[in-house]
């Protein structure tokens, strides 16, 4: 059994990539699916802390986090394809409408 | 041994998912994802959470990421392909990174954690870990079950409100 910080260490590179990812790419999808990464980091997390804890809960609210993510994944898909019909592109430097 | 597949499991998971942040072409992004997701279900399985496992591959892999690549074949990917990529943002990314890895060090030397017990284990003696988590789902967390399927529920109905053309008569 490898011990807790290895989980921690593991989770925290993959937030770390995901927000990386979401920070410095302009593909809408791609930032989409690097949110998808940063969920299943924090899910190792709670699968780990869990683990160690001798508790179920970690295991429970990764449940519900996977049934978050796949409400978020419909709604931002759905948003994203509004966006390509209405701008024919999804690139993320094009949706400056707030910008000042 | 138990060590070494996570080790393997970790190794392959950064490796797929540094690939996914950096490919320009959004569907090898989502591939690679996918098989992330197969590293994290095997990671999930030593960390002793079957069902979760079991959950990750039928609901992540194959569920969601279906679902992100048949959105992908609905938008143009060759023009995607051939815009800039980056933005420039180096420095924002290294400041967060190394507030991230500063929040992760501090944490890490917190607490001590006993190793976690090792059960015995006999066919039809002990609840598994499927039924453990039916008997904590449905007297514990049923609240939040149900709000999660009304949650649900509502997802379906702004995605298809959200992306339906307009029907003219």
């Amino acid at each position: 059994m490898a011990p807790l910080e290895h989980y921690l260490i593991l989770s925290a590179v993959l937030f770390s990539l995901g927000v990386v990812g979401v920070v410095v790419r302009r593909n809408a999808i791609v930032v989409i699916l690097c949110i998808e990464l940063m969920m299943n980091g924090a899910n190792l997390a709670f699968v780990a802390y869990g683990r160690f804890l001798d508790s179920m809960a970690g295991q429970m609210i990764v449940f519900f986090v996977m049934a978050v993510a796949a409400a978020e994944a419909a709604i931002g898909l759905a948003i994203v394809v509004l966006i390509y019909r209405n701008r024919e592109s999804t690139d993320l430097d094009e949706i400056n409408l707030l910008k000042l | 041994m138990e060590i070494y597949f996570f080790y393997m499991f970790a190794g392959g998971m950064i490796i797929t998912s540094l690939l996914m942040v950096t490919r320009a072409n959004v569907i090898h992004a989502a591939l690679l994802l996918v098989l992330t997701f197969f590293f994290l279900a095997g990671v999930f399985v030593l960390a002793g959470a079957e069902f979760l496992a079991a959950v990750q591959i039928l609901l992540y892999a194959g569920g969601i990421m279906v679902l992100y690549l048949f959105s992908i074949m609905l938008m143009n990917v060759e023009v995607a392909v051939r815009m800039r990529q980056w933005h420039r943002q180096g420095v924002v990314v290294f400041v967060a990174v190394v507030l991230l890895g500063l929040q992760i060090w501090a944490v890490l030397g917190e607490v001590e954690f006993a190793a976690p017990k090792q059960w015995e284990w006999s066919l039809g003696a002990t609840p598994g870990n499927v039924e453990a988590i039916g008997a904590v789902l449905y007297t514990k967390f049923l609240f939040p079950f149900e709000v999660a399927s009304v949650l649900l529920l509502a997802a379906m109905i702004g995605a298809i409100v959200l992306a339906k053309r307009r029907i003219e008569r």
